[in-house]
């Protein structure tokens, strides 16, 4: 598991996992009044799952006058991007273009893939392969969503829904080290679970995120005391 | 507002947070607590995205074939079995479990 063709291999694995998933928002996307150009562009330019799905899904149900509401669910939703960022930067330790181009590519897989890694240099590849691999699928199979989606038809029946949690698992289980870590997983979990009955799509996650945040706060001025 | 206009502000709007991350000075990132909360919250943010993706469906909490999945992905992963044959096999767990019942 730990050769650069193992890397390699998760890397285009998770490409194809979450790939799938842009068919569904492609045909999403379009079922929601997006043209075809539209929606391709959000895939290149946005690129992050969450926020894209939270863009079309705002438009799909208030039209052209919720386009303002759409940008700030998106943004919003964005933000553990920029937690991934703040992980990822000393490790990828990047100068000139490359750090911008390491931005537009740090998502939930790129991040996922590199930390289940061990050693600078994995960590390394594994952003990087995973980053351009999942943007080549997930931009492809956008544009197959939006040409194809309705003939495709509901992608809970191939079970590419489970996938997705499926991909998530294994990635984070390899980093539950110790106690605290997986306290940590258990409670961002249950919070996200529960408070996803009242908020909005997104906010669920970025609360548990924060309630952990908190709480590993608490705990290190603990031991400092 | 055209939709157009709202792609090209929506993309950079997100692409901000993660380029302001990226920038976050290294001294800073090196201090012990900032590194240890940053482990934290990527591993938390990853594991809500797993309870939301397995037990939500909208606004609701649910039990459904996503579970086993998901614990299926568990014992896979922890009998070190290959990244792509687990999510295969989770994946078609669900799928099979919504065929039959």
């Amino acid at each position: 598991m730990k050769s650069a063709n193992s890397v390699r291999a998760a890397s285009v694995g998770v490409g194809i996992a979450t790939g799938l998933y842009g068919i569904s928002f492609g045909a999403l996307s379009v079922t929601a009044g997006l043209d075809i150009w539209q929606t391709q562009v959000l895939s290149l330019l946005m690129f992050s799952g969450g926020s894209q799905f939270a863009f079309v899904g705002v438009i799909a149900s208030g039209g052209l006058g919720s386009v303002p509401s759409a940008i700030v669910s998106a943004w919003l939703l964005g933000i553990r991007n920029g937690f991934y960022a703040i992980r990822m930067a000393p490790i990828l330790d990047l100068q000139g273009w490359r750090k911008p181009l390491a931005a537009q590519l740090t998502i939930d897989e790129s991040t996922a893939v590199s930390l289940s890694r061990d050693g600078v240099e994995d960590r390394r590849k594994g952003f990087w392969y995973t980053g351009i691999s999942v943007f080549i699928f997930w931009n492809l199979l956008t544009l197959l969503g939006a040409f194809a989606g309705e003939l495709i038809g509901n992608p809970e029946q191939y079970g590419l829904d489970a996938a997705a949690a499926a991909a998530f698992v294994a990635l984070v289980w390899p980093r539950l080290e110790g106690l605290l870590t997986s306290v940590a997983a258990i409670v961002a979990l249950v919070v996200a679970v529960f408070t996803s009955i009242w908020l909005p799509a997104g906010l669920p996650v970025i609360l548990a995120g924060l309630a952990v945040v908190i709480l590993a706060n608490l705990i290190y001025r603990g031991d400092k005391a | 507002m055209s939709v157009w206009l709202g792609i090209i502000i929506g993309a950079v709007a997100v692409y901000s947070w993660k380029f302001v991350g990226h920038l976050v000075p290294r001294r800073i990132l090196d201090h012990p607590r900032v590194a240890a909360t940053a482990n934290y919250l990527t591993i938390a943010l990853m594991a809500a995205l797993v309870g939301v993706q397995t037990f939500t469906t909208k606004h609701a909490v649910v039990i459904d074939a996503r579970f086993a999945a998901m614990l299926l992905a568990i014992l896979l992963t922890a009998f070190r079995v290959p990244f792509l044959a687990t999510v295969a096999a989770s994946a078609t767990l669900a799928a099979l479990i919504r065929l039959w019942f």
